[in-house]
């Protein structure tokens, strides 16, 4: 299925990465935004908001992030696609109906440009520690897509690919971009309509009294039906068998929780998508996503310069996790780098995966800024020089560390 | 009656120095508020404009006690802070009578936070909260709240070719607090000082929770001058726009009343943010929220008449 040329503002933009993913919404689309302001991620909604009439879509501005995320799984319900767009302390707030979406698998696409720190943080200024938020913030057991833009041009692209993440898996799919993406400004061409593919909803098409809710296709997705068209729906939050009907013994929990987990990771294979430069004789992989991507490439020019084997894996899938791509390579190589904006998320992944092999260097950032990529470099020739097997995960010390905690008290040995 | 002279003399307790945009009628609320304030006060705010450009790090410009905690809690952190005072005073750990005031945005107290406010003043604490209303998310860049007026554009109700800007109406959360029968509720603006000052000195005599909805004009959203601030809040009473009146006992009170209530175009005019309205085909914007301010004004005084 191709793009509606209504939907579709082709042509050459200089725009930020927030206005790029509002654009991206439209063009893969999208009929219904409900959102809240929250900085640094309401340029999308504006933008949003903006051209929405253009393609014959909504925008409309809700009470809270409770009332924006409720609206968009009911628009979903109604046959649209939908998104919400959100930042820090409003995803906090999502949470709950993350995972009320999850177990109604319902379509959506939620847009999270981190900022950085806890609570309010540092709402202007970038971080990447909602990323293990992402994967287990709604409670029970579930599982999602998120995906880690590192340009406007990808926010434009990747937005179009979560919603055919969406569609494809019944799922919420994040798109966890971070401010310094989001407020970016670059070229993004946004091709002709023609030029971009969508994934259809997946229609039930049969006779409307044999339609079962969640009875599942043989990739483990059931079809979906509009409320309201006349088909038996009977969705709910509660533990629900394939008709929707509420069951609570452990004999379903296994049967219909499992499929929820299963759907995903059973087709990991066709949903990670993953860049990969130079791994074949690698000693050192440096794993990022993210803004932490761009920032890594050139601590791995320097590294090269200084004579050092070292690849590049960049997570734009980030959930699911490639598992068996990271314990195959850490048969081959000597350590992985994983510089992060937080103090040690998507790392803990990246040893799990290691299963011993291979050590594994962290490169933290508390927020607010990006890594130097000095401290990616060092941190490489560190991992490359490492003879021995370390057990824990090696916190590698920026120079801003070094230079906040000079003489002073240090937190952390 | 306050003085001029009195509060001039008083210590300040929202100082300058701050990041407001020059004209801010945020911080001219809070200030007159806390200048209003006879005992010490403990003063709560809700994350927006007035939280971020009075606290930014290392830098207060509050000389009371201060918390912030998130968007939409200002009232139940409020709630929280009067009941410990409430527990240590009948220990007889604090000796001194304090006041609490809440300070949150439209934005905070229209949307997000209007649950806990209700929670707050149906629980009966004795807070006052303090709604500087300038009718939009103004610190994430100017979208609409549902204190925004009808007509208004902003980023996320914008006006263009086919929409006029924001359709729907004001909510009028006065008489919604109004309808939890708190201590002590009432509109007031910065124009009118005086009224203002004894507005805050009544809400925070009443036993029980308060509430005060003050109009606080911005000139970055409301797109005007900055020098105008007193002037627009002055029109936006005396077109009728912005009620001052107060609610105590069960009893209203109209407490400016406009000597000639002017057309609403006298307010309209002097804003960007309507500018739009007067160059639209035809004049329904500009007669429907006429009329929703005259129904509401009609409303007011037969209801301060009637007791």
């Amino acid at each position: 299925m191709k793009a509606d040329q209504r939907d579709v503002l082709t042509g050459v933009y200089y725009i930020d990465g927030d206005v790029a993913s509002g654009y991206g919404a439209l063009a893969a689309g999208c009929k219904f935004i409900a959102g809240y302001p929250i900085t640094p991620s309401t340029e999308a909604a504006e933008a949003f908001a903006r051209i929405a009439p253009k393609g014959g879509a909504m925008f409309i501005q809700m009470e809270d992030e409770l009332a924006s995320i409720s609206a968009i799984v009911g628009a979903a319900w109604a046959g649209a696609k939908t998104m919400t767009i959100t930042s820090g302390p409003g995803y906090s707030l999502m949470m709950e109906t993350i995972g009320y979406g999850a177990m109604l698998e319902t379509p959506f696409v939620l847009l999270n440009i981190q900022r950085g720190g806890p609570s309010t943080g540092v709402p202007t200024k970038t971080g990447q520690a909602d990323m293990m938020q992402a994967r287990w913030g709604s409670h029970g057991d579930y599982e999602l897509i998120a995906i880690a833009p590192d340009s406007p041009q990808e926010l434009f692209d990747h937005t179009i690919k979560a919603f055919n993440l969406a569609e494809k898996y019944r799922c919420p799919v994040m798109i966890m971009a971070d401010e310094c993406v989001g407020h970016m400004t670059e070229k993004v061409v946004i091709p002709r309509a023609e030029e971009i593919e969508l994934e259809p909803r997946r229609w039930y098409t049969g006779p409307p009294d044999e339609y079962i809710p969640f009875k599942p296709d043989e990739d483990l997705v059931p079809k979906m039906v509009k409320a309201g068209s006349g088909h038996k729906l009977f969705i709910s939050g509660r533990l629900h068998d394939e008709r929707g009907y509420p069951v609570d013994n452990e004999h379903f929990e296994l049967k219909y929780v499992r499929r929820l987990i299963d759907k995903i990771m059973c087709n990991k294979d066709k949903i990670i998508e993953l860049k990969e430069e130079q791994l074949d004789d690698a000693d050192v992989v440096v794993v990022s996503y993210g803004i932490s991507s761009r920032v890594a490439v050139r601590g791995i020019e320097m590294a090269r310069e200084k004579g050092i084997k070292v690849g590049n894996l960049r997570l734009i899938t980030v959930w699911p996790f490639p598992d068996e791509r990271i314990t195959e390579l850490a048969k081959k190589v000597k350590a992985f780098v994983v510089p992060e904006i937080n103090y040690g998320q998507v790392v803990f992944d990246v040893a799990r995966c290691c299963h011993g092999n291979a050590n594994v260097v962290l490169v933290p950032h508390g927020g607010a800024g990006v890594h130097m990529p000095d401290d990616i470099c060092d941190a490489i020739l560190l991992g490359a020089k490492e003879e021995r097997k370390i057990e824990k995960v090696i916190e590698f010390k920026t120079q801003l560390e070094k230079l906040v905690f000079k003489g002073g008290s240090k937190l952390k040995e | 009656m306050a003085k001029l002279k009195e509060l001039a003399a008083q210590k300040e307790r929202f100082v300058g120095g701050h990041r407001a945009c020059a004209g801010c009628g945020a911080s001219i609320i809070a200030r007159q508020v806390l200048m209003a304030a006879e005992n010490p006060v403990v003063v709560g705010a809700s994350t927006g404009c007035l939280e971020v450009f009075s606290t930014i790090y290392p830098y207060s410009a509050w000389n009371v006690p201060y918390i912030h905690n998130a968007f939409e809690n200002v009232a139940a952190t409020m709630a929280g802070v009067e009941a410990a005072y409430r527990a240590l005073k009948k220990k007889g750990k604090i000796k001194k009578d304090l006041r609490f005031i809440a300070f949150g945005g439209d934005g905070g107290t229209y949307d997000i936070g209007i649950q806990a406010l209700s929670g707050m003043i149906e629980r009966r604490h004795r807070v006052l909260y303090v709604c500087y209303n300038n009718e939009a998310y103004m610190n994430t860049g100017i979208q609409r709240s549902s204190a925004t007026p009808r007509g208004a554009h902003t980023t996320t109700s914008p006006a263009g070719k086919v929409i006029p800007g924001k359709l729907q109406f004001r909510k009028n959360l006065t008489e919604i607090v109004i309808a939890h029968e708190p201590a002590y509720a009432a509109q007031a603006t910065l124009g009118y000082w005086n009224d203002l000052v004894t507005k805050v000195r009544k809400a925070l005599d009443a036993e029980g929770p308060s509430f005060l909805n003050i109009s606080a004009p911005c000139r970055l959203g409301w797109a005007y001058a900055p020098e105008k601030t007193v002037k627009v809040s002055k029109m936006a009473v005396e077109s009728c726009i912005w009620p001052l009146y107060e609610y105590q006992d069960g009893k209203y009170r109209i407490t400016i009343k406009p000597k000639e209530k002017k057309p609403i175009t006298e307010f309209l005019k002097m804003q960007g943010r309507f500018a739009h309205l007067f160059k639209w085909k035809d004049d329904v914007p500009i007669k429907e929220f006429q009329e929703e301010v005259d129904f509401i004004w009609n409303r007011l005084l037969k209801r301060s008449e009637a007791l």
